[in-house]
């Protein structure tokens, strides 16, 4: 065995460690000591590690392998520090540094440092550490032991994304007309600890699945098969998106194949309920792999999607995180692409159709942190110069404040408005109209906060494809 | 000069000493412990942090065994703060024989060392980077313990019991009249000064140095051995549990997890000068591939600090003169006064951390016979102050301290999570404790930077709140460095050579250390008195290095 594993470098998210060939503590074999009585008792049994608990059974991973042995590389430079953008408005938080590397040498199985929840899990830490520390993984495998026994109804509920989309796209007047209510707001701040202020999904009449049934799927193209994962927010809430990302995909001569599928499980995962975010995953993976018509005819296509967290989530965070070492995901983190990935690709291979229209205006443009924690870059924005006319400002900020569900509680929504409000005043200065942003929850919280209204790219390759 | 009245002086303060001379204030007497140097500078705070379950010596030396098991139960009762019940593994890795697996469980049951064999899949569920071959695995109850925590929880309970504690005190002589013990003189380093004791009755617990204390009253030929062990530690715990290898005792055969590192110890060899103990290449490299036999992928791991301390072990006729490995750890108590025809001292040497109270009770039984006192021992009687039995330290702890009052206080040293309060209210009991002494208390530039970051911002405080001058805090910091430095170079490599090389730009490059006034010489209880210095030439190189 190879310990420790050395963190993989920034642009190869995907790299594979040694750390995935670490045995399983569940590896039982037969001992050695025969018949031997056991007759010497000893005063007590010694503590060890936490592994009692339905909820801990599944953080046998936290606390060992891949993160904590980067923990060793930290030299204490505290660069991390420098960017946290929590941080930097709070001193609730002790900062990443001190939650992650220093803090996990303190811990053994036992969770006595709550404050580590104020991280936001936005992983800016990890993306800037130039030792290669796992930090945000630390933190978020930390948070799971903390969390482990005590979860919050609250944390639950948010992390039910596929729930929240079946309930409220039927009932999607009521519902909408619901949330826009201060009293209901209030009462659901009250009863749940979601933040009356915070921006929360709009439903929509169809979901993309509905749409995609009713559309009839697509023809064969040029540029072979695709499969395409909407997600849960982009099957429920961002349809639009969804629909615009399909549709660009067949323009530029892909035929797009959207097998039945539900949640990657990161919103489980960031909520600290590892468990069923191992289970989602795969569960995703399994669907991922099968058209849908031919079970294992997908083999070897590539996956888009235009959710720019959950590509993460399947290309480095299920396994960095929670510790998932199976061939499905193991074969699906290889094959899927942010679709704005995707179009860069194509294009450096020469493969992307050039006939923009031309668009003439500025926009802003927020690359998430859940997007830049894959280490690719700001593909969006190289692809949107693409577009004669076109002017795209970076943001320049880590951070929208958001981070998943973390701006939507009520202890933490302060703060994810301070994180935010640079770039809420950045957006509005640069165009009061649109915005542009790559994953769902970050453009809830540009829109409402701003109220600049906001999309993703895809929304401007769709405009200049000239498919609105 | 200062002149001071006590029934006893203890000689030594390390935990026997400590241990004695809470043992005698506890009996009544009044007692005065002096050392060269800082409490448990020496063997005390230089071994792995292992408190035996007696395991270890169940085969090689059962009487050593049975004693440690005794002990280490008390100890755990009364210096709750000092260990952490870790419990122990002692496993069979592959090519090592399982067999004397059987010979280890029948001594240990003759010995009375609690002990239980549990299934491999059990071991490794436990310590998942234990070597996945291991053939069987026996509990124990080894636990983790702090030297310094444990002699000052027993030097603070003497003094409770109206014992003078006085470190940083050298003694210059013992005084004799009419074959009796009547008194010591020493110098008081901070500051210098001159300090008569009088006293009836010396009890010399010098550990490796007992020799030397005994020439000093005349009594020649006290042989004590000492047998260097050389320690590294782990930037952080690798494993949980103590995990000692399942064979007669080797070198690199314990890894113990203790505060936030684990250690990988220990070696054994003869050294001629408890002052002078190297640490060559050649054994931290023994220790780390004997550690990867244990934990697979320990010599990748990151190395923090090596040290090596002298185990004191009286010469032993039935071993080789240089074989220290194989001389017993059993206690001796020489009363002079049969000897060598002394009366008023007696010696007391060898033995082992975990039984140093015993190794007190023994001494001061011999005293008390040979003053034909009798007075029983309570010291497993009364937790130390600190110490609330049942509430043994546990890792988290700092964490969880730093939790409370993190908004309220600032984190001076990162690593071990020691924060300005801590360090103000140890210069408020002890104005003149330099930054090494705040570092044995507090863990102070303990960890992976290795005081980088932390020494700077201590000296600093130390300044802003008058404890040292400009000078002062300087010579301080340079000396604290210097002295992290010595265990730095023999394990330089990998990611600890990374911080070191940021750390010496930080502090030689934007500080520029080693030109800031003053330069010359520095006051004496700022000079490591400890000896490691004289390891390193002019150029930082090990001795055996440039041979």
């Amino acid at each position: 065995m190879n310990w420790p594993p050395k963190p993989s470098r920034k642009g190869s998210p995907n790299a594979r460690t040694p750390a995935d060939a670490a045995p399983r503590a569940a590896d039982a074999r037969p001992s050695a000591a025969g018949g031997r009585p056991a007759a010497k008792r000893l005063r007590a049994t010694p503590p060890t590690t936490a592994q009692s608990g339905s909820d801990k059974a599944g953080l046998a991973f936290a606390g060992h392998e891949l993160a904590r042995a980067s923990l060793d590389a930290c030299v204490k430079c505290t660069i991390c520090e420098t960017q946290c953008p929590v941080m930097a408005v709070t001193p609730l938080f002790s900062g990443p540094k001190y939650a992650g590397p220093q803090g996990e040498r303190f811990r053994h199985g036992e969770s006595v440092d709550g404050s580590l929840d104020y991280c936001s899990s936005c992983g800016t830490c990890t993306l800037v550490c130039p030792q290669g520390v796992k930090i945000a993984e630390l933190n978020a495998q930390a948070r799971a032991v903390m969390k482990s026994g005590h979860m919050p109804l609250r944390d639950r509920l948010v992390s039910q994304t596929v729930l929240m989309g079946k309930v409220m796209t039927p009932l999607a007047g009521l519902a909408n007309g619901a949330l826009a209510n201060p009293l209901a707001r209030l009462a659901l701040e009250k009863a749940v600890g979601v933040h009356r202020d915070a921006p929360l999904p709009t439903a929509q009449p169809q979901s993309f699945a509905q749409w995609w049934k009713q559309r009839g799927g697509s023809k064969p193209g040029p540029q072979g098969r695709i499969v395409f994962f909407h997600g849960c927010a982009g099957g429920y809430f961002e349809v639009e998106t969804s629909k615009r990302a399909v549709e660009v995909l067949e323009r530029v001569g892909y035929e797009v194949v959207v097998p039945k599928q539900g949640c990657c499980g990161l919103a489980q995962q960031s909520n600290g309920l590892f468990d069923q975010a191992a289970k989602s995953v795969l569960k995703l993976c399994d669907a991922l792999l099968s058209t849908g018509r031919t079970p294992g005819s997908a083999k070897g296509l590539t996956i888009v999607s235009a959710s720019g967290s959950c590509t993460g989530m399947l290309k480095r965070e299920a396994r960095e995180i929670l510790g998932v070492t199976d061939d499905r995901l193991a074969d699906v983190s290889v094959r899927v692409r942010d679709i704005m990935e995707f179009l860069l690709d194509l294009h450096e291979a020469g493969r992307l159709p050039l006939d923009f229209q031309p668009l003439e205006m500025t926009v802003p443009y927020h690359a998430p942190c859940q997007l830049k924690g894959q280490g690719m870059g700001m593909p969006a924005l190289e692809v949107l110069r693409l577009i004669p006319g076109l002017t795209v400002v970076e943001s320049g900020r880590a951070c929208c404040g958001m981070a998943g569900t973390y701006g939507l509680k009520k202890e933490k929504h302060a703060i994810a408005q301070a994180v935010g409000k640079p770039l809420f005043d950045m957006v509005r200065a640069t165009n009061p109209d649109l915005a542009l942003c790559d994953t769902e929850t970050c453009r809830w919280q540009l829109a409402k906060s701003s109220g600049v209204r906001t999309e993703h790219p895809i929304y401007l390759v769709h405009k200049a494809y000239g498919l609105d | 000069m200062r002149k001071i009245h006590a029934d006893v002086v203890v000689i030594g303060g390390g935990s026997t000493g400590a241990g004695v001379v809470r043992d005698l204030a506890m009996r009544g007497y009044s007692a005065v412990l002096v050392d060269r140097a800082d409490l448990a500078q020496g063997t005390s705070g230089r071994f792995h942090g292992l408190l035996h379950s007696g395991g270890r010596y169940v085969v090689s030396d059962p009487v050593s065994a049975t004693e440690c098991a005794q002990e280490n139960a008390i100890v755990t009762a009364i210096h709750a703060d000092a260990v952490e019940r870790t419990g122990g593994l002692f496993v069979c890795p592959p090519g090592d024989d399982p067999a004397f697996g059987d010979t280890f469980l029948d001594d240990a049951e003759r010995a009375k060392v609690p002990c239980q064999e549990i299934a491999v899949a059990e071991a490794l569920r436990r310590e998942p980077r234990l070597n996945r071959r291991i053939s069987r695995a026996i509990e124990v109850e080894d636990g983790a313990v702090d030297g310094w925590t444990l002699v000052w929880g027993a030097a603070r309970s003497a003094m409770q019991h109206g014992a003078t504690i006085l470190p940083y005190h050298h003694v210059d002589a013992i005084e004799v009249s009419n074959g009796q013990v009547v008194g010591a003189r020493c110098t008081a380093l901070k500051p210098g000064e001159r300090v008569d004791i009088d006293c009836g009755f010396a009890i010399n617990a010098a550990g490796p140095w007992a020799g030397r204390i005994a020439e000093l009253a005349g009594c020649h030929g006290v042989e004590v051995v000492s047998g260097r062990g050389v320690m590294v530690a782990m930037a952080h715990r690798l494993v949980n549990t103590v995990v000692n290898r399942l064979a007669y005792p080797a070198d690199g055969d314990i890894l113990v997890p203790v505060h936030t590192v684990c250690v990988i110890g220990t070696t054994d060899t003869l050294a001629d000068d408890p002052d002078r103990l190297p640490i060559t290449p050649a054994e931290v490299r023994q220790l780390l591939d004997s550690g990867e036999t244990l934990v697979p992928g320990l010599r990748q791991a990151r190395a923090l600090h090596a040290w090596s301390g002298a185990r004191p072990l009286v010469k032993d006729s039935r071993v080789a003169g240089d074989d220290t490995r194989h001389m017993s750890r059993e206690m001796s108590v020489i009363d002079h006064a049969q000897r060598d025809g002394l009366s008023g001292f007696v010696t007391v040497v060898g033995g082992k951390l975990t039984t140093y109270r015993l190794m007190a009770k023994k001494a001061v039984d011999v005293m008390c016979a040979q003053l034909g006192h009798n007075r029983p021992c309570l010291t497993d009687q009364e937790a130390v102050p600190g110490a609330r039995q049942g509430h043994n330290y546990q890792v988290t702890q700092r964490l969880a301290e730093r939790e409370h009052d993190r908004l309220q206080d600032q984190i001076v040293c990162e690593c071990e999570l020691a924060s300005r309060g801590q360090l103000t209210r140890l210069w408020a009991d002890n104005p003149l404790a330099t930054l090494d002494d705040a570092r044995r208390q507090l863990r102070l530039g303990m960890g992976p930077c290795q005081g980088g970051f932390c020494a700077a911002r201590a000296a600093g405080i130390a300044c802003q709140t008058k404890v040292a001058d400009a000078e002062r805090a300087t010579a301080m910091l340079r000396l604290f460095l210097k002295n992290r430095w010595i265990g730095s170079w023999p394990v330089l490599h990998g990611e600890q050579l990374r911080q070191m090389a940021l750390d010496a730009w930080i502090l030689q490059g934007a500080h520029d250390i080693e030109h800031v006034a003053p330069t010359g010489e520095v006051p004496g209880e700022l000079r490591p008195c400890d000896g490691s210095e004289d390891v390193f030439d002019a150029d930082g190189k090990a001795e055996e290095v440039a041979k």
